[in-house]
């Protein structure tokens, strides 16, 4: 049944999205702070619902021309494969098993996440292998609990694993002073925090100990719709390179003589043309959703509650490892 | 009596005959007032008394703190996070701002804002409908409920859904009460015909009726809802050629539907079999057929034996919608959950506030099926029941 559902998918996703005029998008139905949440008029937000936006806006030049799909985490692949959604934009790992066995393909990394550390300042603790002999809160049957054995024992040290059924009672159990530390993805550490009651007595710390690269995915077999989704977030980390944010891209569309830039923004080329949408497609992008950093920051960064720091997400040239091929 | 009733004693005579009567004594201050009450039923016998004192102690210990929390200390004004998080050393109750801010989302979901007028239009028709089939006064029952049951729907389906020059609002971006009183309001008038039909089946002569009326029933009441939601919507995506969409809501109908009609099937048979079979007898002495006396003699008794399993299913349908969370539609309870995302509003005490709102939200639909049924149940008590 899967197999005869992808091969019936593969006809091409763009033709599809154009005629029925918008992108129908698969996002956390549970939320996820920062990644994909209602605000209070019920729009969703967040930083995997900006890739959708800017899918939308790459192809149709609106980035209100989506629509979203909540997806629990076990509907996820199957509505991609059964062409329920044309775009899933998930807090989704990338995963060789994933990328390979299911029928669906990894466009990119928006996020690189892994499992981190969080402490009671009182602790006095900079570094995560100081925790040794700490007592430690994390959620059962989860990747992060064999990650947290497996780095514990590499470096030698002594814990106390204090385990949990549910990511809440976790977060209970260590607001309420039953552990000394908590380990979860990253990202969730900095939305954990502002739940405690005194999140100014609690510091993240700064070991990753796994990879968990987040990313957006789409049907195996349509090469031109992969490559757009693929490239619309590519063009976001290059506009942050080259400094073309919302505010200014009208402005340096009109003016600017850097030859990447013009690239960038289709005044030079037929990049649009390539990958089958408007010379201008990556400008719409950029005025829809901004640049990655600009859409990093509003939405979990300093302009967000979470004020998760760039780290890994920075830019290659700025100490990160998000890179972007050039548009050329 | 005109004698006795003369007044004053006669002085020639030692009879003395009382000409009034002695008006009753007021009964001792001990078993009448509060104190007699309370000396009655709250401090009868030692156990009575320590029970007393214990539940007045416990009472003492639990509800200053809940007040505190629920009203005193709560913030009821905000606009975000920073509001309800506690302030310097301080404390800080429910955050109630969050309720607020969320309760367009609450009630319609991610329904477009100026298309919810739609939405409040069918309530009130929905109201206005349903209220005088309640009141047992009011004229025109026949009339009314075959209005509700057809041109309501259908008004209801263009309204909520489109068409008809309204703009379509897909059912994706329904949500909050609208969809748990959608799936409940549908699940609940599918379910009692379907599961009369099925009842009557299952104790027909006819052995494929009686077949498949004992499949279907036993096949729904072997699986878990949420087993059926989720076939329904895992499952049937990759049956159904590529392109296809089901809708999700739809879906859902179908599943919960078709659920609580096995369990009304098996709450009708009940009342079935506690009629006398002198009444099936005398039915037919009567010359009526098996659908006459179904319609005019049985099921009237049948059903009004089993009005509390009735609403008991109604109750635990109505409480059961929050299962369609699993499959990507957001109810009351999902979708205060999923505002639990929002970072804006992440603070200590939003979980709490949220999930306590979702239980009075429930808690009344629930308390008022209940009450309702104990009137009718009273209202067409005939006697038989054993007091």
């Amino acid at each position: 049944m899967i197999v005869t559902s992808v091969a019936g998918a593969s006809a091409a996703t763009l033709d599809d999205v154009k005629a029925k005029g918008f992108v129908q998008c698969g996002v956390n139905a549970a939320g996820l702070q920062g990644f994909a949440s209602p605000d209070d008029k019920g729009e969703w937000s967040g930083f995997d619902v900006d890739i959708c936006r800017a899918v939308a806006a790459a192809v149709f030049a609106d980035p209100t021309k989506v629509k979203f799909t909540p997806l629990t985490a076990k509907e996820r692949f199957t509505a991609l494969q059964s062409g329920e959604i044309d775009l899933l934009a998930r807090n989704s790992t990338w995963t060789m098993s994933r990328d390979t066995q299911l029928g669906i393909v990894f466009t990119g990394v928006n996020y690189y996440d892994g499992q981190g550390f969080m402490a009671k300042k009182s602790l006095g603790v900079s570094s995560a292998k100081e925790l040794s002999g700490a007592s430690i809160c994390v959620q059962s049957g989860t990747t992060t609990e064999l990650n947290l054995a497996d780095w514990f024992r590499a470096n030698n040290l002594q814990f106390n694993p204090v385990v949990f059924e549910k990511q809440e009672e976790a977060d209970a159990a260590y607001d309420s002073g039953r552990c000394d530390a908590y380990t979860t993805d990253a990202s969730g550490l900095y939305s954990i925090r502002l739940k405690l009651a005194n999140p100014d007595e609690h510091v993240v710390l700064p070991e990753i100990i796994s990879k968990e690269p987040l990313g957006p995915a789409v049907r195996q077999g349509d090469d031109q719709w992969a490559l757009i989704v693929k490239w619309a977030l590519f063009a976001m980390v290059n506009a942050e390179e080259l400094g073309v944010t919302q505010a200014n891209v009208d402005e340096l569309k009109a003016s600017s003589a850097n030859p990447e830039v013009k690239r960038l923004l289709g005044l030079d080329g037929d990049f649009g043309k390539s990958i089958g949408l408007a010379p201008e497609w990556a400008a719409n992008v950029i005025k829809a959703v901004g640049n990655y950093g600009e859409s990093f920051e509003r939405n979990v960064g300093q302009g967000s509650p979470l004020k998760i720091a760039r780290g890994l997400n920075d830019l290659w040239s700025k100490g990160g490892i998000q890179y972007a091929p050039p548009i050329r | 009596m005109t004698d006795v009733a003369s007044p004053g004693p006669d002085p020639r005579s030692a009879i003395y005959v009382r000409g009034t009567f002695v008006p009753p004594a007021p009964p001792p201050g001990s078993i009448v007032g509060p104190l007699g009450w309370s000396r009655r039923h709250l401090f009868s016998s030692p156990a009575n008394i320590a029970v007393t004192i214990f539940t007045i102690l416990l009472l003492a210990w639990a509800v200053p703190p809940m007040l505190d929390w629920l009203i005193f200390n709560a913030v009821w004004t905000g606009e975000n996070r920073e509001a309800c998080l506690a302030p310097e050393g301080g404390k800080v109750g429910a955050c109630w701002a969050f309720i607020q801010a969320k309760f367009g989302q609450i009630l319609y979901g991610r329904y477009p804002l100026d298309q919810r007028w739609r939405v409040d239009l069918v309530a009130v028709l929905f109201v206005a409908g349903l209220v005088p089939l309640a009141i047992p006064r009011v004229p025109f029952k026949r009339q009314n409920a075959v209005l509700m049951l057809t041109a309501f729907p259908v008004a209801a389906y263009f309204l909520l859904y489109g068409g008809l020059g309204l703009p379509v609002v897909e059912t994706a971006l329904w949500g909050g009460l609208l969809v748990t009183l959608v799936v409940a309001v549908t699940g609940i008038v599918a379910s009692l015909p379907l599961g009369i039909l099925l009842a009557l089946g299952r104790r027909s002569k006819l052995p494929i009726v009686k077949l498949v009326s004992v499949v279907f029933i036993e096949f729904w009441r072997g699986v878990p809802l949420i087993t059926v939601l989720f076939m329904a919507s895992v499952m049937l995506p990759l049956f159904l050629p590529s392109g296809v969409n089901f809708d999700k809501l739809l879906r859902a109908l179908i599943g919960v539907a078709l659920f609580s009609a096995a369990y009304m099937a098996e709450t009708i048979r009940g009342g079935l079999q506690a009629i006398p079979k002198g009444q099936y007898e005398a039915a037919a002495a009567m010359g009526l057929g098996y659908w006459q006396s179904m319609r005019l003699i049985i099921l009237p008794q049948a059903l009004k034996i089993v009005i509390p399993g009735i609403v008991n299913s109604f109750i635990s349908l109505f409480k059961d919608t929050s299962l369609v969370l699993i499959i990507g539609l957001f109810d009351v309870l999902g979708i205060i959950q999923l505002n639990f995302s929002d970072a804006n509003w992440s603070a200590p005490n939003v979980p709490a506030t949220g999930f306590i709102f979702a239980a009075l939200v429930f808690w009344i639909f629930c308390f008022g099926m209940s009450r309702y049924s104990q009137y009718m149940e009273r209202r067409l008590d005939t006697g038989h029941s054993r007091h």
